[in-house]
C-alpha cells in the first residue's frame, strides 16, 4: 500500500514536471507580448526605460532556462507567482475560481453518474428491447456531441426563447456577491450542469450496460440461480457488487473528460470558473496563471485517476492479493 | 458392491424422468423468416434414488443446457418441449423454482461459477436452510472434503482449481438435495484431484441421492457411473449399463458408443472419423449416419426410434 502511494507520487511529481516545462515552452514562445497585455491598450504611452523596468522586474530579460528555474524555485517556495491580467496572486485566482467550478463539476459528475449508472442497468437489463436500443443510441450520439455544442443549443432554447433561466453568469450581473441569493445562484447553474451532464452520462451508461449484459451472462449468475437465488436478491447479491466497482472507478477516471467538458462549458455561460479563467490566461499571455492553472487540473485530474485505482486496491479482493505481492 | 441395473430398480419411482425432451433456438436467418436450431431432440433418461447416471458427451453436443433445462434455467429465448418428472411429479416451471437449490442442485462446469467478490463460505452458506447452524455445517463440508478451514475466508481468485472444484461439490454436499447434477467437475485435473473428485462424487451417492454426472470423460464414467447414458447431436444414442463395457465392446448396443470404447487407449485407440454435426446443421436421418461404418442409404433418411434391447436402450435400426 505504502510502496503503491509512493509510486503514484513519483508518477504525478515527473507528470508535473514534463507538463509544467511542455506548458511554459509552448507559451514563452507564442507571440503574445506579456507587457502589452499587462499593460492593455496604454502600450504606446509607455517609454521604452519603463517597459525595460517592467521586464526586468518580472525576469523577462533572463534567458528562457532561468526564467523557468526562477518559477520552479518559486513554486517550491508556495508562490504561484502573480497573475498579470487579474493583478492578484495566481494562487488566490485559483481558489476563488475553483470554488465556482467544483460546484458545476462536483453536482455534474454526480447527476452523470448516478443516471448514467442507471441508464446503464436498465438497458442492460433488458438487452435488445426499445428501451435498451433508446438508450444506447442516446449514449452514442452523447458521446460524440461537443459539449460546447449542446451548451449553446441550452442557452438558445431555454435561456434566450424560454428565457427560463439566465443566460450566463454565477449569478445576476451587476448585483454584489453578498445579496446574490441560493435560488439565484442555483437558477445559473442548471442550463451549465444540464450540459455536462446531459453529456456525461453517456461513457458511464454504456460502460455499465456491457458490464451487466456481461456479469448476467456469466457463469456465476449462472450459477446463483441454480442455487434458487433469483430476483432482486441475485441482483444484489451478485450483480450490483460486480458491476458498480468498475463504474466507480471509471467515473472518477474520467476527471479529465470532466474539466475538459467545464472549460468549454465555462466559455458558453461565461461562468467565472477556473475553465473561463484559463482561456483567458491563454489568449491573454498570462504565463503565471496559465501554468497555474495547468498544474492545478493537472493535480486535480491525476486524483481521479488515483482514487479509481485506490478504489481497486482497497475494495477489490482481487487487486489486494496482487498489490502486496509486488 | 451395490450393483444397480434397470431390474433391480424397476419397481422404485424414478428420482428424475425425462422423457422426449427437446430444445430449440430460434435464430433469425435469411430475412425475417425465423429458423430454429434444434439443441437437444427426443432425449430420454430415468435417474433412481441412489444411482450415478453419467451423460456422456463430446463438447457442444448440449449437456450443460441439459443440465439448465432440467434446472429451469434456460435463456429466456430457448423453447423446451418434452416431460420431466421429479419423484413422479410433473416439474413445472413453478416447481422448478422452488425446487432448484433445494432438492435438485448443481455442481457446475467452471470454477469462474464462484462469485469473485464474495467469500467462498459465503457462497455455500446460501444453500443450507438453517440459519444457525449454516456456519458450521459449511465448515464440516469443508474439512470432509479435505479443504483447509481458512478456505472459507478466502476469495475464489486465491484457491487453486481443484479447491475451488471441492467449493463447488461442497455447495452441493451441503445441500439437502435429492438430485445433483455434476457438469463436468473433473477437466484440467491433475491424476490426484480428479481421483478425489470422483471419490467425493460418489460419496454423494451413498446417502441415497441420485446423481447426474456428466462428462466427456469415458474413464470418469465408468469408474464412478451405474449407468451410462451416450449423448450425440442432442440426442441419446444409447443407454448402457457399466458393465456392458468390456472386451471389445460386443455388448455395446450402438456403432458410436463401441467407437467410442475402441478409441480408448488401452482399446487399441482406434479413433472414430470426423466432426460431431453443428448445432444448426440440419439432420433428417440418423443423427450420426455421417460417421457409422454400418451407415446404409436408409439411415440418411429414416430417424431410428429409441428400443430397449438387453436391458438398455439404443437407438440404431442395426442395433
Ligand atoms: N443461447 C443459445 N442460443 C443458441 N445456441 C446455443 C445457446 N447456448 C448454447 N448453444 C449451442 O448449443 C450447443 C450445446 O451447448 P452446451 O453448452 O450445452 O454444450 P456442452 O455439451 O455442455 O459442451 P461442453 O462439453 O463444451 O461444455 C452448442 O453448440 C452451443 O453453440
Ligand atoms: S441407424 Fe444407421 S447410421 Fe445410425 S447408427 Fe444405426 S446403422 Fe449407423
Ligand atoms: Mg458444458
Amino acid at each position: 500500500m505504502i510502496k503503491f502511494i509512493l509510486r503514484k507520487t513519483g508518477k504525478l511529481a515527473s507528470l508535473l514536471i514534463a507538463i509544467s516545462l511542455l506548458s511554459f515552452i509552448l507559451v514563452s514562445n507564442s507571440p503574445e507580448d506579456p507587457v502589452q497585455s499587462y499593460i492593455g491598450a496604454e502600450i504606446s504611452r509607455i517609454s521604452p526605460e519603463q517597459r525595460k523596468n517592467i521586464e526586468e522586474y518580472w525576469g523577462l530579460n533572463r534567458s528562457k532556462p532561468e526564467q523557468y528555474l526562477l518559477w520552479v524555485k518559486a513554486v517550491f517556495q508556495g508562490n504561484l507567482g502573480e497573475s498579470l491580467i487579474y493583478r492578484k496572486p495566481v494562487s488566490e485566482i485559483i481558489l476563488e475560481r475553483f470554488s465556482a467550478s467544483i460546484v458545476l463539476m462536483g453536482i455534474s459528475w454526480l447527476l452523470s453518474g448516478v443516471f448514467g449508472f442507471l441508464l446503464g442497468i436498465l438497458a442492460g437489463m433488458n438487452e435488445g428491447s426499445i428501451l435498451d436500443r433508446f438508450i444506447k443510441s442516446y449514449s452514442f450520439i452523447m458521446a460524440s456531441t461537443p459539449a460546447f455544442w449542446f451548451g449553446l443549443l441550452l442557452l438558445m432554447v431555454f435561456a434566450a426563447w424560454l428565457n427560463w433561466f439566465p443566460v450566463g453568469l454565477a449569478s445576476p450581473a451587476g448585483s454584489l456577491a453578498g445579496e446574490v441569493s441560493l435560488i439565484d445562484k442555483l437558477k445559473h447553474l442548471v442550463l451549465p450542469v444540464a450540459t455536462l451532464s446531459i453529456g456525461g452520462v453517456a461513457s458511464i451508461a454504456l460502460h455499465t450496460r456491457e458490464k451487466i449484459i456481461e456479469v448476467l451472462n456469466s457463469e456465476f449468475i449462472r450459477f446463483a440461480k441454480a442455487k434458487g437465488e433469483r430476483g432482486i436478491k441475485l441482483f444484489w447479491r451478485h450483480g450490483l457488487r460486480n458491476i458498480s466497482l468498475p463504474a466507480i472507478s471509471l467515473h472518477f477516471a474520467s476527471f479529465g473528460e470532466l474539466f475538459g467538458g467545464a472549460v468549454l462549458t465555462e466559455q458558453v455561460f461565461s461562468y467565472p470558473g477556473l475553465g473561463q479563467a484559463i482561456v483567458k490566461a491563454g489568449l491573454g499571455g498570462d504565463v503565471p496563471l496559465l501554468l497555474g492553472i495547468t498544474l492545478f487540473s493537472v493535480v486535480f485530474i491525476f486524483v481521479g485517476n488515483f482514487m479509481a485505482d485506490l478504489l481497486y486496491v482497497v475494495i477489490d479482493p482481487r487487486m489486494k492479493i496482487k498489490q502486496t505481492h509486488d | 458392491m451395490n450393483k444397480k441395473s434397470f431390474s433391480n430398480t424397476k419397481n422404485q419411482i424414478p428420482l428424475l424422468e425425462v422423457k422426449n425432451l427437446s430444445l430449440l433456438f430460434p435464430q433469425y436467418k435469411e430475412g425475417l423468416k425465423e429458423s430454429y436450431i434444434q439443441v437437444i431432440r427426443d432425449f430420454e433418461l430415468t435417474i433412481y434414488p441412489g444411482e450415478i447416471v453419467a451423460v456422456v458427451g463430446s463438447s457442444g453436443s448440449g449437456k450443460s443446457l441439459l443440465a439448465d433445462s432440467i434446472l429451469g434455467i434456460l435463456p429466456d429465448n430457448a423453447e423446451i418441449m418434452g416431460r420431466l418428472l421429479f419423484n413422479g411429479e410433473h416439474l413445472s416451471t413453478k416447481r422448478q423454482q422452488q425446487l432448484r437449490g433445494k432438492s435438485i442442485s448443481l455442481i457446475p462446469q467452471s470454477v469462474k461459477a464462484l462469485d469473485p467478490l464474495m467469500k467462498t463460505s459465503k457462497q455455500v452458506q446460501s444453500v443450507i436452510p438453517d440459519k444457525k447452524a449454516k456456519k458450521r455445517i459449511q465448515e464440516e463440508a469443508f474439512i470432509k472434503l479435505g479443504l483447509p478451514p481458512e478456505t472459507g475466508d478466502k476469495y475464489p481468485h486465491e484457491l487453486s482449481g481443484g479447491m475451488a472444484r471441492r467449493v463447488l461439490i461442497a455447495t452441493a454436499m451441503v445441500s439437502e438435495s435429492e438430485l445433483i447434477i455434476a457438469d463436468e467437475p473433473t477437466p484440467g485435473l491433475d491424476e490426484l484431484t480428479w481421483e478425489e473428485t470422483l471419490t467425493n462424487i460418489k460419496q454423494l451417492s451413498k446417502s441415497n441421492r441420485g446423481i447426474m454426472f456428466i462428462t466427456h470423460d469415458i474413464h470418469a464414467a465408468l469408474k464412478i457411473a451405474d449407468k451410462i447414458a451416450v449423448f450425440y447431436a442432442g440426442e441419446t444414442l444409447e443407454i448402457a449399463n457399466k458393465e456392458d463395457f468390456s472386451g471389445k465392446g460386443e455388448r455395446l448396443r450402438h456403432p458410436y458408443t463401441k467407437a467410442l470404447w475402441l478409441a480408448l487407449p488401452e482399446n487399441n485407440f482406434k479413433p472414430l472419423k470426423g466432426n460431431h454435426p453443428e448445432s444448426d446443421e440440419v439432420l433428417i436421418g440418423c443423427v450420426f449416419e455421417k460417421r457409422c461404418p454400418i451407415a446404409t442409404e436408409f439411415c440418411k433418411t429414416n430417424k431410428p426410434k429409441s428400443a430397449k434391447i438387453n436391458n438398455g436402450i439404443t437407438r440404431c435400426f442395426y442395433a
